[in-house]
């Protein structure tokens, strides 16, 4: 088990040092995410004080919709040069290059988010209320539970021919349970309402993250078997 | 070659491929220190072959043995032991290849990783490039540093696929190079290729694979002429 | 071992065929007409009967799935295969018929009631699990990528339920008083009797359906492994 982890941490720090040096990935997924933020503050008012309402899922819609983008590379980088193949001719279990693709895309979601939920926040002039560790937790439980049923569906998808656009069309429709618990908690978080409601969200998505964190970590081997 | 015991052994190893047979009873051993080279047209099943011996696809049935013991299913022993050079280098190309051969030696757990890269980078001849990302590689650097990659782990079975294809001549000499002193330092080789030339410079044994068999197998040792090579491999393919 | 399935496919055609008129009788002319929603509430027959089909094809899928990856062969992945499409057959009608009901009983042809909503998610990841059967690659392949996601997709499906339930507890039209402060407004018995006639009638028909598109398909993996090996032997 530790040297799964070992070898997960070997793959993420590859994955990431890359992106820190070219910057490619997580600079478009930055740029796109401010400019879903844009689009919706031409859509919805944002001097309007009903926006408030939206705010909670405009939060998980550029988290998503950002982070799509960097889980269709993932799969695809390592398609280059056929180099999942000599990760998978490598010593190493199958398991970890998933637990390695998993830390490495969850980082740069979050450094995404670093960015982009301020940037949403001030373009609609948000003020924030609630108690932020809270809200914290709720984005780290939620973006947690998203990278670890895309990771393994743009694994999947990257076999396809069409990867970019299988991908959503697969992850959307799993997605959906977490997003419902991930929006209903961020909102009252950010409304600042009983936390106890947003305590039994927050169990609801954290049973979501172990039970697929499980079953794509046992199912991961059947689709690297390759053929 | 004297027989030094076998390195590897295949025994009755199947394929089936959805409703194909693509390997059929394949038994063919590897001594230590022998190269032996897979020829076969097109669709024999080589790399179905190749990639069954290396642990990329699980046999449908037969066993594996290395040094006399039985392969499990998976086993990271198995592909710590084997070097596997595909049609593709398998390598970064936003990385450099000293950051290319870090990072598979970290996961192949090589010790004294920084000076034995080095030491192959210079081997094979990219020392002067080992900080350049490889994008800008022509085919014979890739493959130069492909090599490296694979024998950075000190492997003890060379599989090699096509390794020839491509290069030129200043790269198919070294390659020869340092598969003949790999060779002298006990490691076992297996090469797939087309290419009867380097299969009479190099190997001591050929067997010909056709539609999922070994049809005969042949010592060459250099004794053998190219045309009675051609006569013999032409021959078995046509089945007579 | 060919005859006995033929034998098989006639029964459950004679007994489908009569059984769907007496279903038609016993939904139309038998059972008693719902008071506050009248005739309309015969559509709950139909809706009943199609949603428990369309839940009940999804996890067909998802225990073929499971064979294919433990033991991997073209049977098992047929199997899952024709469920999948004959669930997404049911799964449309369940949606339009909550729909009309809908529209009829809270007049808006949509809500995110629990079971409805997730009776579109469940039509969604039945598309995406289709559009996994359609990429090319080898059969072997697409046999363990779409098995892997209809596991996947079939997990996925009572936490949906689950999320939307919890989310949305305001339209709970539950006819059957189940779980707590759901008590539904009952239902008579006559009325019992029909609904469970139609299920029955229905699951009937997902039955053959089932056995038919196994058959056709497997003509069609005999016609392409026929082709493949004239192209084979034609090319030398």
């Amino acid at each position: 088990m530790m040297s799964i982890l070992k070898d997960a941490w070997i793959i993420a720090s590859k994955d990431l040092s890359n992106e820190i040096k070219t910057k490619q990935t997580i600079g478009m997924m930055v740029i796109f995410s401010s400019l879903v933020v844009l689009i919706f503050s031409f859509a919805f008012d944002p001097t309007n004080n009903m926006v408030k309402a939206v705010i909670p899922g405009l939060v998980w819609l550029i988290t998503v919709f950002s982070g799509i983008l960097g889980l269709n590379r993932s799969f695809l980088s390592e398609h280059e040069n056929d180099a999942l193949t000599g990760l998978r001719s490598a010593p190493i279990d199958p398991s970890s290059i998933y637990l390695g693709k998993v830390l490495a895309n969850f980082l740069l979601v979050t450094a995404v988010q670093l960015v982009s939920i301020p940037v949403l926040f001030l373009l609609f002039d948000y003020r924030f209320f609630g108690k932020i560790s809270w809200f914290f937790l709720v984005v780290v439980i939620g973006t947690l539970g998203f990278i670890i049923v895309g990771t393994f569906l743009a694994a999947l998808s990257a076999n396809a021919k069409n990867s970019e656009m299988l991908l959503p069309v697969l992850l959307l429709p799993l997605l959906s349970p977490l997003m419902i618990a991930a929006v209903q908690a961020t909102r009252i978080v950010l409304e600042n309402e009983t936390i106890g409601d947003a305590v039994s969200w927050l169990r609801l998505m954290s049973a979501y993250d172990l039970l697929f964190l499980a079953a794509c970590f046992f199912l991961f081997e059947f689709i690297m078997e390759g053929s | 070659m004297k027989e030094l015991g076998n390195m590897l052994e295949l025994r009755n190893m199947t394929k089936t491929l959805g409703d194909k047979l693509v390997l059929r009873n394949i038994t063919l051993t590897l001594e230590k220190g022998e190269i032996l080279a897979v020829i076969g047209p097109n669709g024999a099943g080589k790399s179905t072959f190749f990639k069954c011996t290396v642990g990329l696809l699980q046999p449908t049935s037969g066993e594996i043995y290395l040094n006399g013991k039985l392969v499990k299913k998976n086993s990271a022993e198995m592909k710590q032991r084997i070097g596997f050079l595909g049609h593709e280098s398998f390598l970064y190309n936003n990385l450099s290849p000293l950051e290319n051969l870090k990072f598979y030696g970290k996961l192949y757990k090589v010790k004294d990783l920084e000076t034995k890269a080095n030491e192959l980078l210079k081997e094979v001849g990219l020392y002067l490039f080992r900080d350049i990302p490889i994008r800008s590689f022509s085919r014979g650097m890739m493959q130069r540093l492909a090599i490296a990659r694979v024998l950075l782990p000190d492997p003890e079975i060379l599989m090699l696929d096509e390794p020839h294809t491509g290069l030129d001549q200043e790269a198919v000499a070294l390659l020869n190079t340092i598969i003949l002193k790999k060779r002298e330092s006990g490691t076992s080789i297996l090469i797939i290729s087309h290419d009867f030339e380097q299969v009479q410079a190099l190997a001591d044994r050929a067997a010909v694979l056709r539609k999922g068999k070994i049809v005969s197998a042949k010592r060459l040792g250099g004794e053998v002429s190219m045309a009675e090579l051609k006569q013999w491999y032409e021959a078995e393919v046509k089945g007579t | 071992m060919k005859k006995t399935s033929g034998m098989i496919d006639r029964l459950l055609f004679y007994t489908l065929v009569p059984s769907f008129f007496i279903a038609l009788y016993l939904i139309f002319i038998w059972s008693p007409v719902e008071k506050v929603m009248g005739e309309t509430q015969k559509i709950f027959y139909f809706h009943v009967g199609s949603a428990w089909v369309a839940f009940l094809a999804f996890g067909v899928v998802g225990y073929y799935s499971v064979r294919v990856l433990i033991k991997p062969r073209i049977q098992h992945h047929i199997n899952a295969g024709i469920s999948a499409e004959i669930g997404v057959l049911f799964t449309t009608i369940t949606l339009i018929t909550g729909m009309i009901w809908g529209k009829s009983s809270w007049n808006t042809w949509w809500t995110w009631e629990p079971r409805l909503a997730t009776t579109l998610i469940l039509w969604f990841i039945y598309v995406a699990y289709l559009f996994v059967r359609k990429m090319d690659g080898s059969n072997e392949k697409i046999a363990r990528l779409s098995a892997v996601f209809g596991i996947v997709g079939v997990i996925n499906v009572p936490i949906v339920f689950m999320a939307i339930r919890w989310w949305n507890t305001k339209l709970h039209p539950v006819v059957f008083g189940e779980g707590k402060n759901q008590s539904g407004g009952g239902i008579e018995p006559d009325m019992l009797v029909a609904l469970l006639f139609s299920v029955f009638t229905i699951t009937l028909l997902y039955i053959f359906l089932m056995r038919k598109g196994i058959e056709i398909e497997k003509m069609r993996h005999i016609v392409k492994k026929a082709k493949s090996k004239a192209i084979e032997k034609l090319a030398g």
